[in-house]
């Protein structure tokens, strides 16, 4: 595990950026891994009919990459004790372009009593946040 | 229409769910993770684990089993294709392990509208095979009403 001394952290101090680029593939990857084989998340056709703009990832892999940005800082995904999100605006992955997440966070609040710190998570697509609220709760 | 009273119904609790070490690998990496601790597992040991460490969000496989029980239930009357998940959250009393069998059991939180659309939060309980809390899993899915 890296060593985070709780006292020299700031509010608002950024821990971390990640770039990812999602395709098709990682979504049949992440459907088979899951469980999870709603067809608007690799089927065009049905993804029209049910009325949305095109293929989108699931909320809970977009979810699940986001955290990583605290899980790559604390180096120790055991250590997240606590992780919600709220989902505002799908991921739309392109069959050919696929599509680019960028992930930052940042120190959003410091327990130093219960030694935990919260982490405050961003990820967007296009400029465009794709979750909200999303905060890691990390045991230090 | 979701059926409000099902509000404050808790469904039967699953059958154990066996936490297999390559099931954990394939989950991590499709959640783009690259910690050790998610794939090896003699990084996990030297971090103190008994075995590889699921990624946070993997209890929603566990959840997932539960909240198929509450779909198919008829008195609930939710219509999956109209269900969109409007946000998620999973509290650890430990983290996953290879190795864990676990056993969930969903409770509906609350069953709200808006209009013609409903939003029902489900909180799921998982434990271990010594009846330990192992996560809380909170989830809300909005079911979009017909146009």
């Amino acid at each position: 595990m890296t060593h985070i001394n709780i006292a020299s952290l700031e509010v608002g101090q950024e821990i971390g950026s990640i770039e990812y680029r999602l395709t098709r593939d990682s979504l049949v990857r992440y459907a088979g891994a899951s469980g999870d084989f709603n067809p608007i998340h690799y089927r065009d056709d049905i993804a029209k009919a049910v009325g949305l703009d095109g293929v989108l990832a699931h909320g809970m892999l977009t979810m699940g990459a986001a955290v990583q940005v605290a899980i790559n800082w604390i180096g120790d995904p055991g250590r997240i004790v606590d992780y919600g999100v709220r989902f505002t605006k799908p991921v739309f992955v392109d069959g050919v372009k696929g599509a680019v997440l960028t992930v930052i966070g940042k120190v959003g609040e410091i327990d130093v009593e219960n030694s935990i710190v919260r982490i405050d998570i961003t990820a967007s697509c296009a400029d465009v946040a794709v979750l909200g609220k999303a905060q890691a709760r990390v045991r230090i | 229409m979701v059926n409000a009273s099902v509000e404050g119904k808790t469904y039967p609790e699953t059958d154990p769910y066996l936490v297999g070490r390559e099931k954990i690998r394939e989950f991590a990496l499709a959640v783009q993770s690259t910690s050790p601790i998610n794939l090896d597992v003699f990084a996990a040991q030297a971090a103190g684990y008994s075995d590889v460490v699921a990624p946070p969000t993997f209890a929603v496989v566990i959840q997932e089993r539960s909240l198929s029980s509450v779909l198919a239930d008829k008195e609930a009357d939710i219509d999956f294709s109209r269900v969109v998940h409007g946000d998620q959250r999973f509290i650890h009393a430990r983290p996953i392990v290879a190795g864990d069998e676990l056993t969930s059991q969903l409770t509906v939180a609350s069953v709200k509208t808006l209009g013609a659309h409903a939003m029902v939060t489900f909180e799921t309980k998982i434990h271990d095979a010594n009846k330990q809390l192992v996560c809380t899993a909170i989830s809300t899915l909005v079911v979009r009403g017909e146009e």
